[in-house]
């Protein structure tokens, strides 16, 4: 009896699959590139237990178990590169309520003229590239001919050499970001902003409560879905400094406070060709983002309703 | 009474201290745009003045000692016009790979009655979180044959899972149940409703998505930086870092008379250069403007 029924709901399912193919043939294109290009690199993480050698190939390789794990817990850069990584991450963390409060502000904006001119003004420099932008960093704040040096001039004093400076590294990395992303990133807040109704708005001007009443019991309750999402997503990226613009602001002047994992997981994997050791830093690296970013995504399950799935 | 007087005096009272609140705010939103423009306003002036007045800090609103060297200066670089042309064709066909690769798999996954959504849909979010890392990645490419090839700048990366997210949501709520059996009941199949009713209907999501990958193709260097070798497949972000980060142009030079108009010219060089590579991709924002409402941004994160 059950098992009759279970085959049928069986066919049924092969039925829909069936009826549906076109949906899979849509499918097939991500799915053949993630298996690929994301699924199949996953599965060559195995090289961080091997001794990789590229003439053996990956299954040929010998297992050396966690020797390269424990050649970075020992080494030098261990310290370093995490002790900056984690640095930079919290650093740029502190910013993360910036574009709500920039949100919050532009929505009090009543001149629509002047607001969506500010928008977009705000909005350009997300549209440069890292490397324009760095390389915009390094004209401005050369203390010889930048506009830094210009600016010290004027005073008298001489400027610092900021770009050369490695305590000055994780101030450049992050307020640049905020330069350039505080005002694309706050898009998504708003939007949030915009869908409160006028009506409630009106009913709290009614009942006489102030402009700053009405973010603080509409707005910011408002908001708050949205930013714990973007919350969780943030700290799963926790050990995640970007490679893109650490390794372009990087010189020989600055590396002790710009190692980060990323470059480092680059120099020794590409530009000197120790794949196992590189590979095992990378799966460190991931492996505790991961695990972070369930916990913290359980966390707020448990404690609101808020979570990624 | 007194009630009556404590009602008529609030309205007065709270638009005294909103006045002041307004003000604030525009003193803000103007310090804002400063910080926001000047930076590159100042690119902008002195592409058009004589290096030196701009490294003796005479330059602060208007160009001095006016000239066009630094753009005549970029024709002098094939380099540049190649890395130019190289972008703009990763960036047609990349942004093009990459509609047809997302905005199809987003739809499939909006559909209730796709089997193995649940799945399916696991499948693509794994990936936003947990990778190969670069090495297993490099090591993929390599035995694809994908190194140092046309293709790897354009096909390998194309899924994008936030996208695929984003449009998914926008199809869930976007696209009536009800249209679907209608078309189903007229004998339409699934790809001709998608071809003829699904994507005419999703001009904002695909403009929204088209911009993101637009803008990521032209400012990306990482996966040229790795992939690439042959400096006829270079993009122009690869230039651009040779010109202005590792400042390669400089340190050819060596010294004397000839040496100091070519520090000149490449000083030059480094303002028009910057103008040149991101005034294109700047212009498609206002096309793309109006579809960024609520409808296309509000689904992004939540879901």
């Amino acid at each position: 009896m059950i098992n009759s029924s279970s085959s049928g709901n069986m066919q049924r399912q092969l039925q829909r699959i069936g009826r549906n193919w076109g949906l899979y043939l849509l499918l097939l294109p991500a799915v053949v590139l993630l298996l690929c290009f994301t699924y199949k690199p996953m599965y060559g993480v195995i090289i961080a237990f091997k001794d990789f050698k590229p003439a053996l190939g990956i299954m040929d390789s010998p297992w050396v178990g966690f020797k390269y794990f424990e050649k970075f817990f020992n080494s030098y850069q261990f310290s370093v590169t995490i002790k900056n990584t984690v640095f930079i991450s919290l650093y740029s963390f502190v910013t993360f309520p910036l574009p709500i409060v920039f949100a919050i502000l532009v929505n009090q904006l009543r001149a629509n003229r002047f607001k969506r001119v500010f928008q977009t003004v705000t909005y350009m420099p997300h549209f440069i590239s890292t490397i324009v932008i760095v390389g915009l960093m390094m004209i401005l704040l050369s203390p010889g001919n930048g506009l830094i040096g210009s600016i010290y001039r004027l005073f008298g004093a001489e400027a610092p050499n900021l770009m050369g400076s490695a305590s000055m590294f994780s101030s450049l990395y992050v307020w640049s970001d905020v330069w350039q992303h505080t005002g694309w990133d706050s898009i998504i807040y708003l939007a949030a902003l915009s869908s409160v109704s006028p009506s409630l708005y009106e009913a709290a001007t009614v009942d006489g409560a102030s402009r700053w009443q009405k973010i603080r019991y509409i707005d910011i309750p408002m908001l708050i879905p949205t930013a714990v999402t973007l919350l969780i997503l943030r700290i799963g990226g926790l050990l995640g400094v970007g490679f893109e613009k650490a390794y372009l602001l990087q010189n020989n002047l600055n590396i002790s406070g710009s190692e980060v994992i990323s470059t480092y997981v680059y120099k020794i994997g590409l530009l000197s060709s120790q794949y196992s050791f590189s590979a095992a830093i990378n799966l460190f690296n991931t492996v505790i983002n991961f695990t972070l970013l369930i916990l913290v995504n359980y966390i707020s399950k448990k404690y609101s309703e808020n979570s990624l799935w | 009474m007194e009630a009556a007087t404590k009602l008529a005096l609030q309205p007065k009272k709270s638009a005294g201290s909103d006045k002041i609140m307004e003000t604030l705010l525009y003193i803000w939103a103007v310090i804002v745009l400063i910080i926001v423009l000047y930076p590159l306003y100042f690119i902008i002036i002195a592409s058009f003045s004589d290096p030196s007045a701009v490294g003796s800090g005479q330059v602060w609103v208007f160009p001095k000692g006016f000239t066009l060297d630094g753009y005549k200066e970029l024709l002098n670089h094939s380099n540049i016009w190649v890395g130019y042309r190289n972008t703009i064709v990763y960036t047609v066909v990349g942004t093009l790979i990459g509609l047809v690769v997302n905005v199809s798999a987003g739809y499939a996954l909006s559909r209730k009655d796709l089997v193995g959504r649940k799945f399916l849909s696991l499948f693509f979010i794994f990936t936003m979180f947990f990778n190969g890392g670069l090495v297993p990645t490099f090591l993929t490419i390599r035995d694809f044959h994908l190194y140092d090839t046309f293709l790897v700048m354009v096909l390998p990366f194309s899924v994008a899972v936030f996208d695929i997210i984003v449009a998914r949501t926008f199809f869930r709520t976007g696209i009536p149940t009800e249209l679907w059996e209608a078309a189903q009941i007229d004998g339409c199949g699934n790809l001709r409703f998608y071809a003829q009713m699904v994507l005419p209907l999703s001009k904002p999501i695909i403009a929204v998505l088209a911009l993101w990958f637009a803008v990521g193709q032209w400012n990306s260097y990482f996966n040229a930086l790795i992939y690439l070798q042959n400096e006829n497949l270079y993009p122009l972000q690869l230039i651009l870092r040779d010109i202005l980060v590792t400042n390669q142009m400089q340190t050819a030079l060596g010294t004397g008379e000839a040496a100091q108009i070519a520090l000149r010219l490449a000083n030059l060089l480094r303002y028009s250069v910057i103008i040149v590579a991101t005034v294109p991709i700047m212009c498609i924002y206002p096309f793309v403007q109006k579809h960024f409402n609520k409808g296309v941004m509000i689904g992004a994160v939540k879901e």
